[in-house]
């Protein structure tokens, strides 16, 4: 019961003009900046950083949490649009929000991308308010073997988002990952694959560098090489009617995503090296296992939709809890946050729950009217973006082109990452067209450089003993689930194929 | 398509060896004290990545494979016809960024393609390949702050003006 006088209060604090003002400017202003190629919530929470000084601590935070979690949402924008995901949080929102984009029902996947993250990230706010103490300790107890193990998980998940051929997924993790390590070794610090003596590949290859150049140079080839230019435009216009009818479509059909996605993600998120990313992947994987129709995924599933999107707005809710109650940042976002914070002299850790009371709870009653301000801001604008994709594709394509370049540019200021975009966008139409999967390269670059670290700590904790992943009470259970994910679609396809290799015979 | 399959195994075969070759630059075992040494993850990944190519040849040469199976042309003429268009257009795109500026290689870019490749008419064409990077100087040069760049020395008096309004 204090907990809800608590909260009660704090919503008070967050239904104050200014903040209720500064809420609704954040989640539409967070909410462009993440439907951008190449920005997402860290460009706008840092670059408005600067801005918030002009207003209370307790009126920044909100502000920038406002970014954040509009943010969130405008990721599925572009990954559903454009078919580039904005943020590495939006990669999996791509593999069925594109396609069900493709098959004119746009609506539908905004939609229900909109109604996930609203209720991914409720779920988390409730949690969040309930549990923040002791999760937060439970994070803690999260120590690199129980990371790794979780990374395993991850890279588990990938051998069932890839296709039939497990070589060449196999393959396109492993690049992905190789991708990952360019530029200097974490630990050591020394340089490590400049490939061909090019200083350029010291600054490692970013993530976004990879995915606009597969997603958005490279689709946007294969898509004119495969229709020779000739895109029919089946998007129907969106109608209030249609708005309604796609919310309970995406209700009916996305329920379990939903729901996975938002506990799964919360639970990823509070951890402090994993974050939204691998949330949304996780969610995304285990909804497809878990679900009665695994082949609709990758062609426009609602569920996999639904399970990205809850995960990483659940995730985004969750990072805040180490970052208030330990100190800790789950992302770069909050890590600005926390910077923020600083400035504003606040310091975080368990004690600010009681010496900065007001402040806390202002802030988490912020989180559930920004959640509430982002879904109706998302549902005003889905009509607007809809008239984009509405666009003769003759128009879209090169818009899109533009886009990738200017956005990739935007991110890194390096021409040198332009030129791998383009490179990247070429290899991938090659690659697609000889059937190799690569969701998975984009994805294991993002989780490569969390996962190496963690094994070589893990490693060196042991003396080198593996079985520290296997006899820990957490990390062990984990690690044998991935186990069995990995080895499961090779079994499966052993089984397929001797009936065949008989009747051949 | 069965050509093009063999082929990108081998090339990817050779990356991985290469990548394996440049991973060993650092220790690639296990350090006493130290854990495994920071060549060890890339070099036995690219070791995965090259039995995985091993595998893919074998899957080409008994024929399970889609690809290893297909007799059809990689790209035929028009698909090669497109891509060059399209693909020469955004070598083109970043070519002359340095020249004349980011701004200024967009609207050529949209120029080329909604004329030539898209068959707009010449004031759409114009319209579209001129507002689009105004409002993108707007949106990131001042909004979000983000300096793009801005060519060689003859683009000044346009940036310098541009500049006037946003500062």
């Amino acid at each position: 019961m204090e907990i809800l006088g608590l909260l009660g209060d704090g919503m008070l604090i967050a239904l104050q003009p200014l903040n209720l003002l500064l809420i609704f400017v954040g989640v539409t202003v967070g909410l462009f900046i993440g439907a951008m190629p190449g920005l997402g919530s860290v460009n706008g929470v840092a670059i408005l950083l600067p801005i918030t000084f002009l207003v209370p601590p307790s009126g920044a935070i909100i502000f920038l949490a406002a970014i954040y979690y509009g943010a969130m949402y405008g990721g599925a924008i572009s990954s559903v649009t454009l078919g580039i995901p904005g943020a590495s949080t939006a990669v999996a929102t791509t593999f069925d929000g594109r396609p069900l984009a493709m098959k004119g029902r746009a609506s539908l996947a905004l939609v229900t991308a909109a109604i996930a993250s609203f209720i991914g990230g409720s779920v988390a706010n409730i949690i969040f308010t309930g549990f923040a103490p002791v999760l937060a300790s439970v994070a803690l107890s999260f120590g690199p073997p129980e990371i790794f193990a979780l990374m395993l998980l991850a890279f588990a998940t990938f051998v069932g988002l890839g296709g039939e051929d497990i070589p060449k997924t196999v393959l396109s993790i492993c690049l992905g990952l190789v991708l990952g390590a360019i530029g200097f070794d974490q630990i050591s610090g020394a340089p490590r694959l400049v490939l061909f003596d090019i200083n350029a590949f010291l600054q490692g290859i970013g993530f976004l560098v990879l995915a606009i150049g597969v997603y958005g140079i490279g689709e946007m080839l294969w898509t004119i090489e495969q229709t020779r230019g000739e895109v029919e435009n089946n998007t129907p216009k969106m109608t209030a009617r249609g708005m309604v009818s796609d919310a309970g479509e995406a209700i009916r059909e996305g329920w379990k995503g939903t729901a996975i996605g938002s506990f799964l993600g919360f639970f990823v998120g509070i951890l402090p090296a994993a974050g939204a990313t691998p949330a949304s992947l996780m969610s995304y994987g285990v909804a497809k296992m878990t679900s009665r129709k695994p082949e609709q995924f990758g062609r426009g599933s609602v569920d996999g939709i639904a399970a990205p999107e809850a995960a990483n707005n659940s995730a985004s809710t969750g990072s805040m809890l180490p970052m208030l109650t330990l100190g800790i940042p789950g992302s770069p976002t909050t890590a600005i946050l926390l910077g923020g914070m600083v400035i504003w002299g606040l310091v975080p850790g368990p004690r600010l729950f009681v010496d900065e009371s007001e402040f806390v709870w202002g802030l988490i009653g912020s989180f559930y009217i920004s959640n509430m301000a982002a879904l109706f801001i998302n549902l005003a604008f889905i009509p607007v973006f809809i008239w984009m994709l509405r666009m003769p594709f003759t128009i879209l394509a090169p818009m899109i082109f533009v886009l990738s370049i200017v956005g990739g540019y935007a991110a890194t200021r390096d021409m040198f990452d332009i030129w791998l975009i383009l490179f990247f966008g070429f290899g991938a139409l090659v690659l697609r067209r000889l059937d190799y999967p690569l969701a998975p390269a984009v994805l294991a670059i993002v989780l490569g450089p969390i996962a190496e670290p963690t094994l070589r700590q893990s490693l060196l904790l042991s003396s080198g003993d593996p079985m520290i992943f296997f006899n820990r009470p957490v990390a062990g259970p984990i690690t044998i689930i991935a186990i069995i994910l990995i080895l499961l679609p090779a079994l499966k396809l052993l089984r397929r194929k001797k009936p065949t290799t008989a009747v051949g015979e | 398509m069965r050509y093009g399959e063999i082929l990108t195994a081998g090339v990817l075969a050779l990356f991985s060896i290469y990548l394996m070759v440049k991973s060993a630059e650092l220790p690639i075992g296990f350090i006493r004290g130290q854990g495994p040494g920071g060549g060890a993850w890339p070099f036995w990944l690219s070791g995965i990545m090259l039995i995985c190519c091993a595998m893919i040849a074998l899957n080409w040469w008994r024929r399970t494979s889609p690809p290893s199976q297909s007799d059809e042309p990689f790209f035929d003429n028009h698909g090669w016809r497109t891509i060059g268009l399209v693909g020469g257009g955004l070598i083109a795109f970043i070519g002359l960024i340095e020249i004349i500026s980011m701004y200024g290689a967009i609207a050529v870019f949209l120029f080329y393609y909604l004329w030539f490749l898209g068959r707009h008419s010449l004031a759409l064409s114009l319209i579209l390949s001129l507002a689009t990077p105004l409002l993108f100087f707007f949106f990131f040069e001042g909004l979000m702050r983000i300096t793009m760049p801005t060519g060689m020395s003859f683009t000044d008096p346009v940036f310098d003006f541009l500049y006037d309004i946003i500062y």
